[in-house]
């Protein structure tokens, strides 16, 4: 039997073995601000658990290395992330000098690369199995509760991104909130206003090219130009429009952020809008005239029933796009996660850039699948009359 | 007849005065301090003062095109590696990848590459890198997997080595899907290099900064607006290559 | 000569072409016809190793055709498919120079070869060459393919449906085309067609396989009289057996003595056409006439039908 090696694998094994052994596991640093000293792995874990810790990566990434059937490669990349995440949180109290409130432990490149590496393996296993939607959404639950697990217990609340978490945990969620409503509500406002515009564009040709040739244009403008932008027409609005300001529109703030968005966000839904329904199939459209329907019964009946795996397509680009754009709210005071990523920026404190940008991206990825699964459920129920 | 023809010039005009003015704002802007002197209160400054717009403009080109280059260079080379026979087993990991890529957003990008290489011109570097490779890499990926199978196989069949088919006939024919990413990716690279002056590099987002910070709407509008003058002229200009390259094919454009 | 040895293709499990052998006889036209799914593509593709066998051997002049690697191999055999294949971002002229760019030959010579062959295929060369391929009709498009494959001057021509997505009157000319330049320059065509009534009218040899075996290999006169087996039988179609016999026969060869009346047929057109023409017209005989234009004597609907009886 000869022994035949994976070549995505050796990939793996090559990261894991550059990060295992020859790059810090965690990084100590004496308070939030000083540089940090490096620690490998068996120097920042207690005695039994380094050695451990070492062995679960080495047998992982044979398993990686080789030709192995997909479940023991899920097996593999499954145990060595719940090692990694469940050990850094040792490695954070461990390093942590007794009574000491001023020292950071933040998880360093050897670690990252780690993650980086077994995540690869895992999202190779998951795209191989070529998972259900309805599976994919379930893996990202059980992701999501394990990680939520791993923070309500405490036991990752010796590193620095918490201790940053521990100091803000009000404006954190404020600031969560405020991120996902400008997001979400400038998405909701995007597709209550994109959707008849959309149709309006698909039934009156002349219209077409102009509405989205303005949309496109809009895309261009840098978005902390364009947030900046609209202070100044909000700002004249909160002044001297009678009740206005009391509805919270301001020059700064959210106001500006809001509207911005809801610009970015027009053009994927119009656009999507116009070419979903320019690709629902003639005859099908013919044969519900055929029938008696009345304009509106074709939109609701047929048009638009069939467009609309494409017009959710271009929600799923808006909902991800804004998740991201909602960051740069926080130069003009619109508040959202962007506050801690600028904040950390400013202060050179990583943890607090960290503290904003892993929500950020992890709200982003989450909507990312759970919209794609539900453009698969859509657009496969039904099937393609013919294949190409 | 001559209307339609007098239509047809109009856009080609407005480029060509939209480049006019760009070129006289950032060379010599203080023509232009009338028009945005009303947007100033308390007699601030209209035209952006800490540094020569003309400069900031070419720096900020620089960083996009030196990015550009080299995420183009790297996605084209990663695509062309997974659509050979030696590379295939990556193609659907790949393909995850950019799915899971896209749903970074820039400034997380950005704010994450400061720990690694400090502040300035090196973060913005990388993540207009790494944010340009994605685009640019699954349009590669659509132009090598979809090309016409009967003018592959005639290539095989005409005695072609892998490597003359992959040149002369596989890079060609994906060419304008390739420049269609690239366009997107420079389109994007130009927004999210504004963002790189919170990072200290020396970008367009300088002035745009500057303006928010000093409560200046003209130094707003004059970064912005130079940004997205850049962005829609290079937007227009990679298209028109594309169209060519498309048309000479007798394939369709979007 | 090409001489196919005990060819297999196996992918997996299924057996895509099955122990195959046969000889093409150099100057020829062998026809390979069967339904989709019966091997004939693979069985072509193995004779350039666009497909490697999984065993067996051919042999192209009596040497290995791997002898060479594949690629080398390719530039000097022609090769025609389907819906042409050709280059939509190179002119018609490069796409015909394609081989001779790839085996280095000298500017001048490509020019005059590809000169050459589109003269021949009735394309000015001046006019068409820097057009691209998008800009030229169906039938022209398929003529710039055959050219193409035939730029190197390959000694062999493998082709695959070349003319299935012509329609049907611009089908026949360019099976008229490639039947004269086949004689002009001598060429081995090896072709692929599921249309009997191509196989019949351009192979001197016709090879009818189903379910990756070769059920007949025979001249086109020995399919249509003795069909080996009940599949060939309906791929030949009884009922359209004695027309496609008579198609197979030239009047000259027909002709009996005596005189008729009326328009005289040329010597050179099919007994078919000929019965058609007496059936429709009515009369019994028609006169023959020579390419000098000499009457050759006459035809009759008698003595056709007799030959189109099956000969027991």
């Amino acid at each position: 039997m000869t022994i035949r090696f994976d070549k995505l694998g050796v990939v793996i094994a090559a990261i894991v073995a550059y990060a295992a052994f020859a790059a810090p596991f965690a990084t100590f640093r004496a308070n939030r601000i000083v540089p940090g000293e490096a620690r490998s792995i068996l120097e920042a874990l207690p005695a039994m658990l380094g050695p451990l810790l070492l062995a679960v990566i080495v047998v992982a990434a044979v398993v990686a290395l080789l030709k192995t059937p997909l479940i023991l490669r899920l097996a593999a990349s499954v145990v060595a992330l719940a090692a990694l995440a469940l050990l850094i949180g040792v490695a954070g109290s461990f390093l942590t000098p007794e009574g000491n409130s001023f020292a950071r432990i933040s998880p360093a490149s050897g670690f990252w690369l780690l993650i980086f590496a077994f995540t690869l393996l895992l999202a190779d296993v998951l795209t191989r199995l070529n998972l259900s939607p309805w599976a994919r959404i379930g893996v990202l639950v059980v992701a999501a509760a394990a990680i939520g697990m791993l923070l309500v217990s405490g036991s990752w609340n010796s590193l620095s991104i918490l201790k940053e978490y521990a100091n803000r945990a009000d404006s954190f969620w404020a600031e969560g909130s405020k991120h996902v409503t400008l997001a979400l509500g400038s998405l909701a406002a995007a597709v209550i206003a994109g959707l008849p515009l959309g149709i309006l564009c698909h039934r009156v040709e002349k219209l077409r090219a102009g509405v989205l040739n303005v949309l496109n244009i809009i895309q261009t403008i840098p978005s902390i130009a364009l947030f900046g932008l609209l202070i100044a027409p909000l700002g004249w609005v909160a002044t001297h429009v009678p009740g206005a300001a009391s509805l919270g529109i301001r020059g700064i703030g959210t106001a500006p952020a809001f509207v911005a968005l809801f610009l970015y966000s027009l053009l994927p839904v119009v656009a999507n809008t116009v070419v979903g329904l320019a690709g629902v199939p003639r005859a099908a459209n013919d044969a519900a005239r055929g029938m008696g329907m009345t304009d509106r019964q074709r939109l609701f009946g047929v048009e638009f029933p069939l467009a609309f795996p494409v017009i959710l397509t271009g929600i799923r680009i808006v909902l991800v796009q804004n998740i991201g754009l909602a960051t740069i709210a926080a130069l003009i005071g619109g508040g959202g996660f962007g506050v801690f990523v600028f904040q950390g920026v400013g202060q050179t404190a990583m943890d607090l850039v960290l503290l904003g940008a892993v929500p950020t991206v992890a709200l982003a990825f989450a909507a990312a699948i759970i919209l794609d699964a539900v453009i698969e459920m859509t657009s496969t129920r039904r099937p393609e009359a013919q294949p190409a | 007849m001559k209307e339609a023809g007098v239509k047809a010039w109009v856009p080609s005009l407005l480029r060509l005065a939209l480049v006019v003015l760009l070129i006289a704002f950032v060379s010599n802007p203080g023509w232009f301090e009338p028009l945005l002197k009303p947007l100033t209160e308390s007699n601030a400054p209209a035209i952006y003062n800490q540094g020569s717009l003309l400069t900031l403009t070419l720096l900020h080109l620089r960083t996009v095109l030196i990015a550009t280059v080299a995420a183009t260079t790297v996605a084209v080379a990663l695509a062309i590696l997974v659509t050979r026979p030696a590379g295939v087993e990556f193609l659907p990991l790949s393909r995850s990848l950019v799915n899971i890529g896209q749903t970074f957003p820039p400034v997380a990008v950005l704010a994450l590459a400061v720990p690694a290489v400090g502040f300035g011109e090196k973060p913005t570097l990388i993540a207009l890198f790494l944010y340009g490779l994605l685009p640019i890499f699954e349009n590669a990926l659509t132009g090598l997997t979809t090309l016409p199978a009967n003018v592959v196989e005639a290539a095989r069949g005409a005695g072609m080595t892998g490597w003359q088919r992959l040149v002369k006939v596989e890079l060609p024919l994906s060419a304008p899907i390739i420049l269609g990413g690239i366009r997107l990716s420079v389109v994007i690279s130009l927004a999210t290099a504004t963002i790189g002056s919170t990072v200290a590099a020396r970008t367009l987002g300088e002035v745009i900064i500057a303006g928010l910070l000093s409560n200046n709407l003209a130094f707003v509008l004059q970064g912005g607006l130079i940004v997205a003058a850049l962005a829609v002229l290079i937007y227009d200009g990679l298209s028109a290559i594309e169209r060519y390259t498309a048309r000479r094919m007798g394939q369709e454009t979007a | 000569m090409i001489e196919i040895e005990g060819i297999t293709k196996r992918y997996d499990a299924t057996t895509v072409v099955d122990d195959v052998s046969m000889v093409i006889e150099p100057r020829t036209i062998a026809v390979i016809v069967g339904t989709s799914g019966s091997g004939k593509t693979t069985l072509l593709r193995m004779i350039n190793r666009l497909v490697e066998p999984t065993a067996g051997v051919i042999r192209l002049d009596g040497a290995d055709n791997r002898s060479l690697p594949g690629y080398e191999l390719r530039r000097s055999i022609g090769y025609a498919i389907q819906g042409h294949g050709l280059f939509p971002h190179r002119t018609v002229a490069q796409n015909i120079a394609t081989v001779p760019v790839l085996l280095g030959w000298d500017a001048a010579r490509i020019k005059r070869r590809v000169d050459e062959l589109m003269t021949l295929y009735q394309l000015d060369p001046q006019a068409f060459g820097p057009r691209y391929p998008h800009e030229l009709s169906g039938g022209q498009q398929q003529r710039v393919g055959v050219a193409r494959a035939l730029a190197a001057e390959p000694n062999v021509l493998l082709m695959d449906e070349p003319f299935g997505a012509l329609d049907p009157i611009i089908r026949n000319k360019a099976q008229e085309d490639l039947l004269a330049i086949q004689k002009r320059f001598g060429t081995t065509i090896i072709l692929v067609t599921h249309d009997m009534e191509e196989a019949v009218h351009m192979g001197d040899k016709i090879a009818v396989m189903d379910a990756g075996k070769l059920v007949q290999y025979a001249k086109p006169a020995e399919i249509l009289a003795k069909p080996a087996s009940a599949f060939v039988e309906t791929l030949v179609g009884a009922s359209e057996k004695p027309f496609r016999l008579l198609s197979l026969g030239r009047v000259r060869d027909a002709v009996e003595t005596g005189t008729a009346e009326g328009e005289a047929i040329p010597g050179d057109a099919s007994q078919r056409d000929a019965l058609a023409e007496l059936l429709w017209s009515g009369r019994p005989a028609l006169p023959v006439k020579g390419a000098d234009g000499k009457p050759l004597g006459r035809v009759t609907v008698d003595g056709l039908v007799k030959r189109a009886a099956s000969p027991a």
